[in-house]
């Protein structure tokens, strides 16, 4: 069974229809790669999945169970939704990362503030925290950050700070990673360390979906990837199949703009 | 009289009078700092009437001379049949805190604003999509980032505040402006005498002294993260 199943997501901003009927699946320890030109909606479909948007249409389904069903008014409730976001992690193009915490407390943060939700914290309070401490900093050392632990962002690069931020997701342990254009706010030689730190969660059969504009590493790192057009999905199948055998003119041109470049 | 007994007495008298004028200033503070929130969140709000009446009312009281205020919040309420604030130097004190408070939180409202907008709509994001509350977001992640934010400008307004609280004098409350010039009419036998107006100077630019210090250091705890 599919671990997500995307299905006829739409979505529009006033006047203009930014999803028009999106439809996807994706298998455990998959990664997802999601190509496009700008404006074509990938960003606004990631959001849609951590539910920072709301899709006027469609159902999103993790693991069978049905977290949005646009028609069913139970499944959009307000109050749910911050239980339904944690099936999904984001990673933003602009990090995001708290800047009034250190490395190691923008990973360990969320976790424990929910960690105070438990029945059993109060009691156990000091070994929750050092669990928690103590799985941060696996992340962070996993991201090649052990010595930068005690930094604020502001002290670190960019492509540190993303690969905090990276920890910082995975600390929920997502069902499913997101990211959107990871390396884009990045000099070129600092992108390489983040897409080799995303390489190494993909070869550690990490669900991904992945928006990026790095066609090499999309080729690479990808068990599918779909190619975005004005809102709709235009291509999708493997990398081999998008890549070396295009069949849209769209995609075509899409891509060459790569290659000549 | 010589100098030297002078001063003894214009020096009890002015600090009398600083007393009074310390009074007025940590009570606007203590009234502006949560109705400057309230008027902030007002004039943010999606309620577009709310919000046009925040705006209407800010830009009313910071285009208007606080000492026109004084003098109106002051007098009106007679004018129309209800003297409001009772007689004597209470009633002054309390129409002056109430006209203080409202003109000072306009002020702080608008600084506020800046403050909330200023913090990148991502930080939000990140803590929606890491499961945080708003609350949990508001209190841990961007309460600080806006306290950063609006330090140094409410610094500038807290200074201007304890100069402006001579502008009390306008319907004689009885502060150190009012202190220092009693004795050029003529208080406990001294008459005619400018230099104690002259020396109340001396203490706004202590006490500003001291608040520039200690805002200063609050500036700087808050410069560990950017
Ligand atoms: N909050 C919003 N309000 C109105 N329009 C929006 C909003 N967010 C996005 N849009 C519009 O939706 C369209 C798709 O935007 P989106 O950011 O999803 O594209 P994208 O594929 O991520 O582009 P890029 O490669 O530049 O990041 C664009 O035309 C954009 O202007
Ligand atoms: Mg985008």
């Amino acid at each position: 069974m599919a671990i997500l199943e995307a299905k006829h997501i739409s979505k529009k901003f006033e006047r203009t229809q930014v999803l028009k009927d999106i439809s996807f699946s994706l298998e455990k320890g998959q990664v997802l790669s999601i190509i496009g030109s700008s404006g074509s909606g990938k960003t606004t479909l990631l959001r849609c999945l951590n539910f920072l948007e709301r899709p006027d249409g469609g159902v999103i389904l993790v693991n069978g169970e049905t977290l949005f069903n646009s028609d069913d008014p139970e499944t959009t409730k307000e109050s749910e939704i911050r239980r339904k976001r944690l099936h999904f992690g984001l990673v933003f193009q602009s990090f995001n990362l708290f800047p009034q915490y250190t490395a190691l407390q923008n990973v360990m943060l969320a976790k424990e503030l929910l960690a105070k939700e438990q029945p059993d914290y109060k009691a156990r309070k000091k070994e929750i925290h050092d669990e928690i401490e103590a799985e941060a900093k696996k992340l962070l050392d996993q991201m090649g950050l052990s010595d930068r632990m005690s930094n604020y962002p502001h002290q670190l690069s960019g492509g540190q700070c993303q690969r905090v931020a990276i920890a910082r997701a995975l600390a929920l342990k997502p069902d499913i990673l997101c990211f959107d254009e990871p390396t884009s706010a990045l000099d070129p030689e600092l992108t390489g360390e983040v897409l080799k730190v995303i390489k190494g969660l993909a070869d550690q059969e990490t669900t991904m979906i992945i928006v990026t504009h790095e066609m090499a590493f999309a080729r690479d790192v990808s068990s599918q990837v779909i190619f975005m057009d004005d809102g709709r999905i235009l291509e999708q199948g493997t990398p081999q199949e998008v890549f070396e055998r295009p069949k849209e003119e769209r995609t075509k041109q899409f891509l060459s703009r790569y290659t000549n470049g | 009289m010589e100098f030297t007994e002078q001063f003894p007495i214009v020096f009890q008298a002015l600090n009398v009078g600083f007393l009074q004028t310390l009074k007025l200033f940590f009570v606007t503070l203590l009234g502006a700092i949560p109705l400057g929130l309230v008027i902030s969140f007002g004039s943010m709000s999606r309620f577009k009437p709310l919000s046009y009446l925040m705006k209407i009312i800010v830009w009313i009281i910071r285009g208007t001379p606080l000492m026109i205020q004084l003098l109106i919040i002051y007098f009106m309420p007679g004018l129309m049949g209800h003297n409001i604030w009772g007689g004597g130097e209470s009633g002054r004190f309390l129409a002056a805190s109430v006209a203080f408070i409202f003109n000072y939180s306009c002020y702080f409202s608008e600084i506020y604003r800046g403050g909330i907008q200023g913090v990148p709509k991502g930080q939000e994001e990140a803590g929606l999509v890491l499961g945080m509350t708003r609350s949990q977001i508001f209190f841990k992640v961007t309460l600080l980032q806006m306290i950063k934010r609006i330090v140094p400008p409410m610094s500038n307004e807290i200074i201007t505040l304890v100069k402006d609280t001579s502008l009390a004098r306008i319907i004689s409350l009885q502060e150190i402006i009012w202190a220092g010039q009693s004795f050029l009419k003529g208080n406990q036998g001294i008459a005619g005498v400018i230099w104690p107006l002259f020396f109340t100077a001396v203490y706004y630019l202590i006490f500003n002294g001291i608040l520039t210090v200690l805002l200063g250091q609050l500036e700087k705890k808050l410069e560990y993260f950017r």
